[in-house]
């Protein structure tokens, strides 16, 4: 085992040798469509996927991407599995405290409900959101009860079973569920406006990294290709810079 | 796949399926449960020879050895495996870097706890933060045999040296009698007549360890629950040319017939040594297997 170990180590030793040029590690759930998902071809795919392809274009880096759970996201961002965090993630202040943010690079936007009727109880009820989201702490601090799920789509399935009265998350997260309408799922509610818009997470000793995405996005900003990007994935009503 | 796939909303429902399991994602699935055989495959020798040393460590008539054989035996058998297994691989993968942060960058003057970050200079990362994914997730992987083999290792000595004392006293008397020394006689006649009181241990060991792979994604792996739960998930016709709704009941029972086939095969395989163990052996099998006539 030791073998294999100091096996891996000079593998990755000698591989660092043969790539002279800088891998940036692009960390994503690969679980939230439109953000991010993981096609057909079994590839990370979505807005996100399209935003740090440019990014990293623009801010000449080599980016790779890695999938990770959203669970410990965080922690193996510090612990240096991979080098940003590009996964729908709000901007908030708790997350401040823990990690560096670039600039959001989607507006701040509103969260929504989904249930299976108009009647369902938002403030009483059981009401489904991922946990360690800015979603489930917002539905802990209404008067419903919070059940939380680790992906996404687990919490979509719990309002589908019954489980749960209502799902609490991302509108654009929601939207193409609910156009689709199977089960007779729909948007209920009022939007609650949630978070400081997204951004790309940074370990805080990462300046540098951080300066160099914020150039770009303020690039992209600029010339309008952000808010193409915007209404690509999230359609002609989404909020844009 | 095939070149019928390419507007699959027109096909009929066999072709629709054979289309749906061969993409990429799928193949990605299909190679999950590779990971999940050779996981099983390194770990139980690398296991077993854990548990050996383990055993022998145990016997030692050297106090200090024998207290650390114990010592690692009652440890690893006394904390619950998830919390072992989260804490061995954060632990261990920081050890190794730290160590290897003081062997590169001796002159590196901030602290490597900053809150809750853990840094080291880049050039100690392990692997290195430029390596391609593969070489991250092979790394992964090693930690996690790893990780397996201490704990079930810990378990398996605890079965061999169970099995070493079970082997009949008149045995290594004889041994003694020919003039054997401490060491002949313990490879000679002790260590080929205890596998036949170590396999029943060591049979239900190896079916623990079957049913503990899917450990293996708490541990980062990407194994075959994850993309169970990924590709049973509902999936919507925007995002995909091959929506469906929440299929992960079946998904899962896929793995549970896995599971179950591994079992059986398991099972067969393990009879089978058995019986060729117990040949000659002076055990109630063995006399059995002698009553049966020349094999």
């Amino acid at each position: 085992m030791k073998h294999l170990l100091l096996g891996t180590a000079a593998l990755a030793l000698t591989a660092t040798m043969a790539l002279a040029q800088d891998v940036v590690r692009m960390g994503t759930e690969g679980a939230y469509p439109p953000y991010n998902f993981i096609n057909d071809a079994g590839e990370v795919d979505g807005f996100e996927r399209e935003l740090g392809d440019e990014l990293c274009a623009r801010a000449e880096l080599t980016c790779e991407w890695v999938t990770n759970d959203w669970d410990s996201i965080i922690p193996n961002l510090t612990s240096g599995n991979y080098d940003t965090i590009i996964a729908g993630m709000s901007i908030t202040e708790e997350r401040e405290k823990v990690i560096d943010f670039t600039q959001n690079y989607y507006p701040p936007t509103a969260s929504r409900y989904m249930a299976l009727s108009d009647d369902a109880d938002l403030e009483g009820g059981v009401v489904a959101a991922q946990t360690n989201t800015i979603q489930a702490g917002h539905v802990a601090e209404t008067g419903a009860t919070l059940l939380e799920f680790a992906t996404p789509d687990e919490t979509v399935a719990a309002v589908r079973s019954g489980e749960a009265d209502a799902v609490f998350a991302d509108s654009d997260f929601l939207l193409p569920i609910a156009e689709e309408n199977d089960a007779g799922l729909k948007l209920v509610g009022e939007p609650v406006p949630l978070g400081g818009g997204i951004g790309l997470g940074l370990r805080e000793s990462d300046t540098e990294l951080k300066a160099k995405f914020d150039a770009a996005i303020t690039s992209m900003k600029e010339d309008g290709s952000l808010n193409e990007l915007l209404i690509k994935w999230f359609g002609e009503d989404t909020s844009t810079f | 796949m095939f070149s019928y796939c390419t507007d699959p909303d027109t096909l009929d429902r066999i072709r629709w399926f054979s289309c749906y399991l061969t993409t990429g994602v799928h193949m990605n699935f299909y190679k999950s449960f590779g990971t999940v055989l050779l996981l099983l495959a390194v770990t139980a020798p690398v296991a077993l020879a854990f548990g050996f040393i383990g055993a022998i460590a145990a016997r030692s008539s050297i106090l200090a050895i024998s207290l650390l054989g114990r010592t690692y035996t009652a440890m690893v058998r006394g904390v619950p495996d998830i919390a072992y297994f989260l804490f061995f691989v954060i632990a261990l993968d920081q050890a190794l870097e730290w160590v290897k942060h003081r062997v590169v960058c001796p002159d590196w003057t901030e602290p490597v706890r900053q809150g809750a970050n853990f840094l080291v200079c880049p050039a100690a990362k392990i692997p290195m933060g430029n390596a391609p994914q593969a070489i991250h997730e092979a790394y992964g992987f090693a930690i996690a045999v790893f990780t397996f083999a201490i704990v079930f290792g810990a378990f398996a000595s605890n079965v061999l040296y169970g099995a070493m004392r079970s082997v009949p006293r008149a045995q290594l008397e004889t041994a003694e009698a020919y003039g054997m020394t401490r060491r002949q006689s313990f490879w000679r006649i002790l260590v080929p007549q205890m596998w036949v009181y170590a396999l029943p241990g060591l049979s239900n060991l190896w079916m623990v360890l079957v049913k503990a792979t899917p450990l293996l994604f708490l541990l980062g792996v990407e194994d075959i629950v994850y993309w169970a739960r990924e590709l049973g998930g509902t999936k919507t016709p925007r995002f995909t040319d091959y929506p469906h709704g929440d299929w992960r009941m079946w998904y899962f029972l896929g793995l549970l017939v896995f599971y179950l086939a591994l079992t059986r095969v398991s099972e067969i395989g393990l009879e089978r040594l058995m019986r060729r163990l117990t040949h000659g052996q002076a055990t109630a099998g063995g006399d059995a297997l002698r009553r049966e006539g020349p094999a």
